[in-house]
């Protein structure tokens, strides 16, 4: 069991899902604390899950709001860093600049790919969760 | 036993983000600190009392309620650490709030961004800001705060109760304090696995520069 988490840990960041931000969460867990990186992994969802019903109902109405795309997308960054999301991350940046260049194409191009990296991601930090246990 | 040991930091920590303010406490608490979290700008300047009860936004809140009233007289605050932007009060506003307080300006005030903006850090740097950390904050960046922290405590031991710091007495004990940051720092490193090798170095070497202390290894840690 322990290797399977081992070899599900190492494909996240082989295939780079994770960055070493992810590591430094796993630092801060210890025998007071065993669940944190879970548990902060379900709030990141949560909050992520939040963040892009937003984004698609902005985008859904059909006028593109940019500012109020990019505050959006200020968030998401964030906390996606702040977990080692690193593509989802990447895809943030670029939705952030075709914000900034108004592109609205763009957005709508980039914000399908970060749905599908999301949803990726969720599902191998699930995975890997549940080989932990 | 030194004071350290006794009684741990308490640090204030503002974020709207609950996911921010998650992290933020754990990282805290993994550095032996003790924290309490608000979400806002206005609930932190609430919670140490500088608030009026006319500027509340939210019919509901009091400044009567027990945890409040009681909050600034019973928890001492060695920090405050805020992230940048929050709807409202930022924490910028939130800063300049609290060093323009007589009662609180003595308490170091840390500012937290996701973003580079040089400006920005300038100008929380120049408003009194000690440090400003880019997030993701991490652990290391948390070890340069004992020593702010430390500076607090030291003051307020040194001061008579319900008395404010007069700047000349404050000139005086300086030399003082110093030394005794560093000893104690010293102490509570000793407890901190976590501290790097190259900053016990630093310490050792200044502790052994012509003051008369007991040596390093004669020093006692209680655990």
């Amino acid at each position: 069991m322990q290797r399977q988490v081992a070899l599900i840990k190492q494909s996240l960041f082989d295939q780079g899902y994770l960055d070493e931000q992810f590591i430094e969460l796993e630092e801060l867990q210890d025998d007071a604390n065993p669940n944190f990186v879970e548990e902060v992994a379900t709030l990141y969802f949560k909050d992520s899950a939040r963040l892009i019903s937003n984004i698609e109902q902005a985008l859904e109405r059909g006028s593109f709001d940019f500012n109020r795309l990019d505050n959006y997308m200020h968030q998401f960054k964030g906390s996606s860093t702040s977990i080692g999301a690193s593509k989802v991350k990447t895809e943030c940046t670029m939705f952030r600049e075709y914000c900034r260049v108004g592109n609205a194409e763009g957005c709508l191009r980039t914000f399908k790919q970060l749905k599908k990296e999301h949803a990726t991601l969720r599902k191998k930090l699930e995975q890997y969760f549940q080989a932990s246990k | 036993m030194g004071v350290v040991t006794e009684s741990q930091f308490h640090v204030l920590a503002v974020d709207d983000s609950l996911f921010d303010r998650k992290m933020i406490e754990r990282l805290l608490q993994k550095s032996s600190c003790q924290v309490t979290t608000v979400d806002s700008g206005s609930k932190a300047l609430e919670l140490l009392g500088l608030r009026e009860s006319n500027e509340s936004d939210d019919p509901n809140a009091t400044s009567t309620s027990p945890f409040v009233c009681n909050f600034a007289q019973e928890v001492e605050i060695n920090l405050i650490i805020t992230d940048y932007c929050m709807p409202g009060m930022t924490g910028y506003d939130l800063l300049k709030r609290v060093k323009e307080s007589a009662a609180f300006r003595s308490i170091p005030v840390v500012i937290m961004s996701s973003e580079n903006v040089p400006a920005r850090i300038s100008r929380c740097l120049e408003e009194g800001a000690e440090e400003f950390f880019l997030k993701p904050v991490k652990l290391a960046d948390l070890t340069k705060l004992k020593p702010h922290m430390m500076k607090t405590k030291l003051k307020k031991e040194s001061e008579k109760p319900a008395e404010e710091v007069k700047p000349e007495i404050e000139e005086e004990e300086s030399p003082v304090i110093e030394i005794l940051t560093l000893h104690q720092e010293l102490e509570s490193e000793q407890q901190e696995p976590m501290l790097s090798n190259n900053k016990r170095k630093a310490m050792e070497e200044a502790i052994s520069t012509g003051r008369s202390r007991p040596k390093y290894n004669d020093i006692t840690t209680s655990v």
